[in-house]
């Protein structure tokens, strides 16, 4: 059997195009053009944080903390500005604070080989608890009126909002550091075989660092991003189902949680797909409930093709990989 | 003007009548009050804290128990129904335990074998706002299903004899009585109007960001609905968000259920975002609550 024509990324591509062929069908209304526009936008954000979750999945760990580094940043920015601090005092404040949280997720990893998933467990819910207990008055913050956040939400090219663009040139731009880069590079051989990556002499431990700062940072584009098109930040985020569907999206389109394997490409199909789903479910008036079964069957799916097709490697694995 | 005409709309009152307190329950005065207070400790387990219903509920309680003598406490699950249950759990417990825990329970039937286990302690159980499958001593907040029928009523009124008829929702989740109550209050109102129909009726998971994905979907699948029902302003901004993008403000009527947070509704009424916000008046739902009297719930149509 010739498992080169029969990998993870081939299924799911089969199952969108399946998907889209039903929905086009059935549905009526479904490839209208506005609606291709909705899907693409409804996955936006949540494809901006996969891009975070494989960068780091694909160097051999897992980020938990993003939903609440992208809700909690932005809470606290949108905060400041209530409280009349300086629009780049702010900023720059907010920024050094998701740069140094990111960077403490790294260092932990790297230097006090703690496992990636108690880290980032551990940092998001401190990250949570700490600005909204000891910074923000209520679960949901808004925009200040004028703010340029509103013109950004507004903003339209040929009838197309911002977000998708902004989600398209990261998408890119993570590409262009996954395959042309030679940090890049490295990210993958650090995530195959992180002693073989060291004893060649790659800076295994400083990339590492670099992987979380990047995740974060990209959740702190999400949180704008969101807040801009809401005009408000809401931290119940947090208690949603997000981080689950960024991991839903990064694994499904076939990076392997066992780090190494994977790119763009796959972040791109993943979200592709559970964007036309949820979109095809909302239409279909598909409830709550079973939309949730449907996905978690998929992701279960997901991740025993995963472990079936990515084995672990028994000569790399440690204790506390995913 | 739809604003205009609501901020006119005539206060809807619904009494719903709950079981009164069994002590002090005859006598008004403070006297009694004190009586029934004093050294007793009370503990509130909402939700989350942070948000109007839980912070207007806390913020009446946390006057008039101490006042009284009591001693007031809260714990906030912050939306984890683990975390509340364990809360409730802790209370029945610790030591002293508390005389009346105050529930505001996220569905209808997670908390009910705790609650009942306090009940069994000798520990008071009231519900607040959400009601759930469970017998308690109290239960103070609205009433749901009317709420749905004053929101279906103003949908009507706003989509007026001549438009579509088609009426859109954007439900909370299946587990939360108020969205399954709301829901019921909708469906039965809207049988009483000839021609209106529900035609698509998503769920937000009370999630702002998944309220304006639906909605957009929504409108374009039914581009002439003419009224949307969101089950909650926490998320509503999002379907307002939604119509706001597909160039539809004014012409959808965004009607939303809030719990009082009349800063933000009151602003999003004036600026056209909401067309109108039905809301449970927490102030006196807890003040009446608090001085053990009989407790009627209010729904007023809030028009800034």
């Amino acid at each position: 059997m010739n498992f080169n024509s029969f990998n993870q990324e081939r299924i799911v591509l089969v199952a969108t195009v399946l998907v889209v062929l039903f929905a086009a069908i059935a549905l009526p209304g479904f490839l209208n053009i506005s609606n291709v526009i909705s899907i693409v936008r409804s996955i936006s954000v949540l494809g901006i944080l996969a891009l975070g979750m494989a960068i780091v999945i694909i160097g051999r760990g897992i980020d938990l903390s993003m939903v609440a580094i992208m809700a909690m940043s932005v809470a606290w920015y949108l905060q400041l500005l209530h409280a009349g601090t300086d629009e780049t005092a702010a900023m720059l404040l907010v920024l050094a604070a998701v740069i140094f949280i990111g960077a403490v997720n790294g260092f932990l990893v790297a230097y006090a080989d703690v496992p990636p998933i108690f880290v980032t467990l551990a940092t998001g819910l401190f990250v949570f608890g700490f600005i909204r207990s000891q910074v923000i008055p209520s679960d949901a913050v808004t925009v200040p009126a004028g703010h340029w956040l509103e013109t950004v939400g507004a903003l339209r090219f040929a009838g197309i909002p911002v977000d998708v663009f902004v989600f398209l040139a990261l998408a890119f731009a993570t590409f262009i550091f996954l395959r042309f880069t030679k940090w890049g590079r490295y990210v993958y051989y650090a995530g195959d075989n992180p002693a073989a990556a060291r004893n060649i002499g790659i800076p295994v431990r400083p990339m590492l660092v670099l992987r979380y700062v990047l995740s974060a940072l990209l959740s702190f584009i999400a949180g704008m991003l969101t807040a801009a098109s809401l005009l408000s930040i809401q931290t119940r985020v947090i208690n949603s189902n997000l981080l689950y569907d960024v991991i839903l999206v990064t694994v499904i389109g076939g990076i392997g949680l066992s780090g190494g394997k994977g790119g763009v490409r796959n972040v791109l199909i993943g979200a592709a797909l559970i964007g036309i789903l949820l979109n095809v479910m909302t239409i279909a008036n598909i409830s709550l409930l079973y939309q949730n079964l449907i996905k978690s069957t998929i992701l279960l799916a997901a991740i025993i093709l995963d472990g079936w097709l990515n084995p672990r490697d028994e000569q790399t694995a440690q204790q506390g990989d995913i | 003007m739809n604003i205009l005409k609501s901020a006119i709309g005539a206060i809807a009152i619904a009494t719903a009548t709950f079981a009164a307190l069994p002590a002090a329950a005859q006598d008004p005065g403070p006297e009694a009050y004190k009586n029934a207070l004093e050294g007793k400790r009370i503990v509130m387990v909402p939700m989350a804290m942070g948000f109007d219903l839980a912070q207007g509920w806390a913020g009446y309680l946390s006057i008039e128990i101490p006042n009284f003598g009591g001693v007031f406490e809260t714990r906030d699950p912050n939306w984890s129904v683990e975390a509340g249950a364990q809360a409730i759990a802790e209370a029945i417990t610790s030591d002293p335990k508390p005389d009346v825990l105050i529930v505001m329970a996220p569905d209808m039937n997670s908390y009910s074998k705790l609650m009942r286990r306090a009940q069994k302690a000798g520990i008071f159980v009231f519900l607040i706002d959400n009601p759930a499958n469970f017998k308690a001593d109290a239960f103070f907040g609205g009433d749901w299903t009317e709420m749905g029928r004053i929101e279906a009523k103003e949908a009507v009124r706003a989509c007026g004899e001549g438009s579509s008829k088609q009426i859109g929702l954007v439900q909370g989740d299946q587990t939360n009585a108020t969205s399954l109550f709301q829901y019921n209050g909708i469906v039965e109102e809207m049988a009483k109007h000839d021609g209106f129909e529900i035609v698509a009726e998503p769920f937000s998971n009370w999630d702002a960001t998944t309220s304006r994905t639906v909605t957009t979907t929504m409108l374009q699948q039914h581009p002439d609905i003419c009224a949307i029902i969101d089950f909650w302003d926490g998320d509503a901004v999002g379907a307002a968000a939604a119509i706001r993008e597909a160039g539809l403000s004014g012409k959808v009527h965004l009607i939303a259920n809030g719990g009082g947070e009349k800063s933000a509704n009151c602003d999003a009424i004036k600026n056209g975002t909401y067309g109108a916000v039905v809301s449970t008046s927490v102030e006196r739902e807890s003040l009446r609550y608090a001085g053990n009297d009989e407790v009627s719930a209010s729904k007023q149509r809030q028009a800034g």
